[in-house]
């Protein structure tokens, strides 16, 4: 009879330890998987706000997840309150789990008080994409302004978050910037607890 | 050793995702929705103190002795208080007891904030959803058994 023989026991991933898991995952393995992602939403869709949007909401998932786990590894379950502590946890914390180091830089905006950006001169899910000329604008940054969004929003401090090109004179490929623009309670409550 | 306790996890958005009552003795007709009743109104509570500290989990945030209602409940129960544990997302586990043992509901806290961080990494699981796992229900009753 076919079929017939010892039944592979299953364990429920409830029993299993939440390890550290490993810590490195395959560069081109991801490169192949996040190029297939985009391929397959660019089928879906017939304008370039719409590509964003998926991608935004494909990282929007990872990054709820990332939040939770990571304040449970890494920070010993304290939670952030503050502003300036949550996006510091995102720009090393996060980002070194997740790509591998800290990100180049935290800034806050000039122009608006509730503007800030992350900046990174190569992001890792670029690094194999190039843009043909007649999508304009359109960044696969997308993705990762996604996971930001995720942890921002899960966090308590709902957020903006979309990916640009910033040009910078005398480098071939232009820097990223991930803009964060945050919504009116967040300030509110920020300058209701500082005082 | 505690004769009645009512734990509810609730999500962001304070829809309950999961609830369970672990107590051990024979349990009132009316206890399910009063024990919920109590969970839900401290709710407001919590939220407010939820900004101001950065620890997770907050003791006894709300005593129910001090309205009219609860004159009733305590002659019988004693006195009922609540834990919370609030994670980093805004979920809230809480728990509603009549015995005062801080650190076994602190271990049973940690167990089941590992056990719900196991079932938010599915990815095919909505956060905010119901868990409507059987394995997740039959290790937070042994874990209630455990501790409680």
């Amino acid at each position: 009879m076919i079929g017939v023989g010892k039944m592979k026991q299953y364990s429920n991933v409830l029993d299993k330890p939440l390890s550290k898991g490993k810590q490195e995952v395959s560069l081109s393995a991801f490169a192949f998987l996040f190029s297939e992602l985009v391929q397959y939403n660019q089928t879906q869709v017939d304008n370039i706000a719409e590509l964003e949007r998926r991608l935004e909401d494909a990282g929007y998932a990872v990054g709820s997840r990332v939040l939770e786990l990571l304040c449970n590894r890494e920070k010993g379950n304290r939670r952030e309150t503050r502003l300036l502590g949550i996006l510091s946890f995102v720009h090393s914390t996060v980002w070194k789990v997740l790509f591998g180091k800290v990100a180049d830089s935290l800034e806050k905006g000039t122009e608006h008080e509730d503007e800030y950006m992350i900046s990174e001169k190569e992001l890792l899910v670029n690094r194999f994409i190039s843009i043909p000329k007649d999508m304009g604008t359109f960044n696969c940054g997308a993705f990762v302004a996604g996971i930001v969004k995720g942890v921002l929003d899960n966090a308590g401090f709902p957020a903006v978050v979309t990916a640009h090109f910033v040009p910078i004179e005398g480098q071939q490929r232009p820097r990223t910037t991930i803009l964060i623009k945050f919504a009116d309670e967040v300030l509110k409550r920020e300058a209701r607890l500082s005082q | 050793m505690a004769n009645t306790a009512c734990f509810m996890i609730v999500a962001r958005n304070d829809i309950p995702i999961y609830e369970a009552e672990v107590g051990s003795a024979a349990k009132r007709e009316d206890a399910a929705q009063l024990h919920q009743f109590i969970l839900h109104a401290a709710l407001d509570v919590v939220q407010d103190l939820a900004w101001t500290t950065s620890a997770m989990f907050l003791k006894s945030v709300d005593r129910f002795n001090d309205l009219v209602v609860s004159v009733y409940v305590t002659a019988v129960f004693k006195m009922l208080v609540c834990f919370f544990l609030n994670l980093t997302t805004h979920t809230r586990l809480m728990l509603l007891h009549d015995s005062r043992n801080e650190d076994g509901i602190k271990s049973f806290f940690q167990e089941v904030h590992e056990l719900y961080i196991k079932i938010l990494l599915n990815p095919l699981y909505l956060p905010g959803s119901r868990i409507t796992s059987t394995h997740f229900d039959t290790k937070v009753r042994a874990l209630a058994r455990k501790y409680l």
